[in-house]
């Protein structure tokens, strides 16, 4: 049976590891993500969940001992936050190339310095082209979701591809709100154990992380590259058979309100549950707002955004990070990229808001639109504007 | 060299690579020459030669091949020059000569 529960993102998270029934945990804990190992090590203490837990010494360490877990073939997990996504950072390429399917959740913590620890995108930013499978929650019930789901998709055969799971630092990590979980029976059928053909065994001898010369590497990389496109089919196939198991469903990209929309708020992450309280707002008062919420970060989802923002006008973009000197946030960046080649496109308006744990309040999202419109309109040479920074006149953008 | 039925990296198509370029032949990097980007090459003088086996010890790449009559011999498909054989010798029976493109 499955049961109504009250529980902070990273408790959710740690029962959909639990659910997952993984072989090892690896972790190092650093706010906002304590809360996820502590559980976790917890379970494991008290004979809940029989799974190796491994206190390791550092984040790099953490991701090279899920490796050699994968590279046997155990089921394992890890979580990480900011300065820990970045010092586990090299060892990421390393489980995306041998294609080992580890499953990690990030609670999104800005970077140093100054010394941060709340939330924003930077750190996944960072680690934007590291070859893994990335979604982004909205809240609780989805960082459970994409938390099974993750094992789902990556274990499959057609995939193999290691899976970031990005929660909102504190914002969702330490929230607590009410979820519902399924029967542990049931997400043990979501996600079936699976044989990993090439794991290290004694009678069947493989080397992992060989030499790759200049007359092979490129060859690896492409391979790699394509899987990784490839593998849109198994996670989408992964959504709808979460929907029919549980009945909630989610896609790469998610309209709320959208319809007849001729102006789109775009965010990534818990924005998007105060930016749909401001669309309802909005549309209460008869203006064409809709919201656009990109659950799916890698691999890209080009077509499915071309095709929810076909007929718009205005796409008012916000970024939790900034790309220094580049184009103000890799969110709108992307986007713009994805637009590029169409006849007919939307405008496209930037913000970065919500830096460094900075509340983005339903004023703001209101701000956002309007203003974003209004640029829309008159045409902008600035690259974006940032939200309510101290000493700076409102409506002050940053030019390229 | 060569093995049969092993492709050289340099041959395999991408599509035919195993998943995350796993190697499943064992033992395999034998096969793929290494030696091709040595600038010097180490010449073994078996006048001054004893036998002490410090350059098959001391070689970081296993690329020197103990031979049944006692002596040592360079593995050059595998020797990338490094020098430290020459250096190890006690007797400076080993010399290393600049490569010279032919």
């Amino acid at each position: 049976m499955s049961k109504r529960v009250v529980l902070e993102a990273s408790h959710a998270v740690a029962e959909a590891v639990k659910m997952a029934d993984v072989d090892l945990i690896a972790a190092y804990p650093i706010t906002p993500q304590t809360h996820i190992p502590e559980r976790l090590a917890e379970m494991v203490a008290e004979g809940d969940l029989d799974a190796a837990y491994v206190p390791v010494e550092s984040e790099h360490s953490a991701m090279s001992a899920v490796l050699g877990a994968a590279a046997v073939g155990a089921r394992s997990f890890t979580t990480t936050a900011g300065q820990g996504l970045e010092l586990m950072h090299e060892a990421l390429y390393i489980a995306s190339s041998h294609r080992y399917p580890i499953v990690m959740a990030v609670c999104n913590r800005t970077l140093s310095a100054p010394i941060n620890i709340w939330c924003d995108h930077s750190d996944v930013m960072a680690c934007r082209d590291v070859g893994w499978i990335q979604v982004f929650c909205q809240n609780n019930q989805e960082a459970f979701d994409m938390t099974l789901w993750a094992f789902r998709v990556a274990e499959d055969p057609k995939v193999m591809f290691p899976t970031m799971v990005h929660l909102d630092g504190f914002i969702l990590s330490h929230v607590t709100e009410p979820l519902v979980l399924p029967d542990p029976k049931d997400a043990a059928a979501f996600i079936p154990r699976y044989d990993y053909r090439l794991a290290l065994r004694p009678e069947t001898p493989t080397s992992h992380g060989c030499f790759g010369p200049p007359d092979i590497y490129f060859e690896v990389k492409y391979a790699q590259e394509l899987a990784l496109r490839e593998s849109r089919s198994v996670i989408d196939q992964g959504w709808k058979e979460l929907g029919e198991a549980f009945g909630r469903h989610y896609q790469a990209v998610e309209t709320y309100k959208a319809e007849g929309a001729t102006t789109l708020l775009v965010t990534m992450g818990s924005l998007g549950e105060t930016a749909k309280m401001v669309v309802d707002a909005k549309r209460a008062k008869g203006e064409a707002v809709g919201h656009l919420n990109l659950r799916l970060w890698r691999p890209f989802p080009f077509a499915d955004f071309r095709k929810a923002v076909k007929g718009v006008k205005t796409l008012v973009v916000v970024d939790r990070c900034l790309s220094f000197g580049g184009p103000g946030g890799p969110l709108v960046s992307e986007l713009k990229s994805a637009l590029f080649d169409l006849d007919d496109r939307p405008k496209v308006v930037s913000f970065v808001a919500g830096v460094g744990g900075r509340e983005v309040d339903d004023a703001a999202f209101e701000y956002m639109i309007d203003r974003g419109q209004e640029l829309a309109k008159t045409g902008t040479d600035c690259l974006y504007e940032p939200l309510q920074i101290r000493g700076l006149a409102t409506g002050t953008g940053v030019r390229g | 060299m060569a093995m049969k039925g092993y492709k050289l990296p340099g041959e395999v198509p991408w599509n035919d690579l195993e998943l995350g370029a796993i190697v499943t032949e064992p033992g395999s990097s034998v096969f793929k020459k290494t030696g091709d980007w040595r600038t010097e090459r180490p010449v073994v003088d078996r006048a001054k030669c004893i036998k002490c086996g410090l350059c098959w010890l001391h070689c970081p790449d296993a690329a020197v091949t103990p031979l049944d009559n006692g002596y040592f011999e360079p593995d050059l498909f595998h020797c990338k020059g490094c020098g430290i054989c020459a250096a190890i010798c006690p007797k400076a029976a080993i010399t290393m000569n600049e490569e010279v493109e032919k």
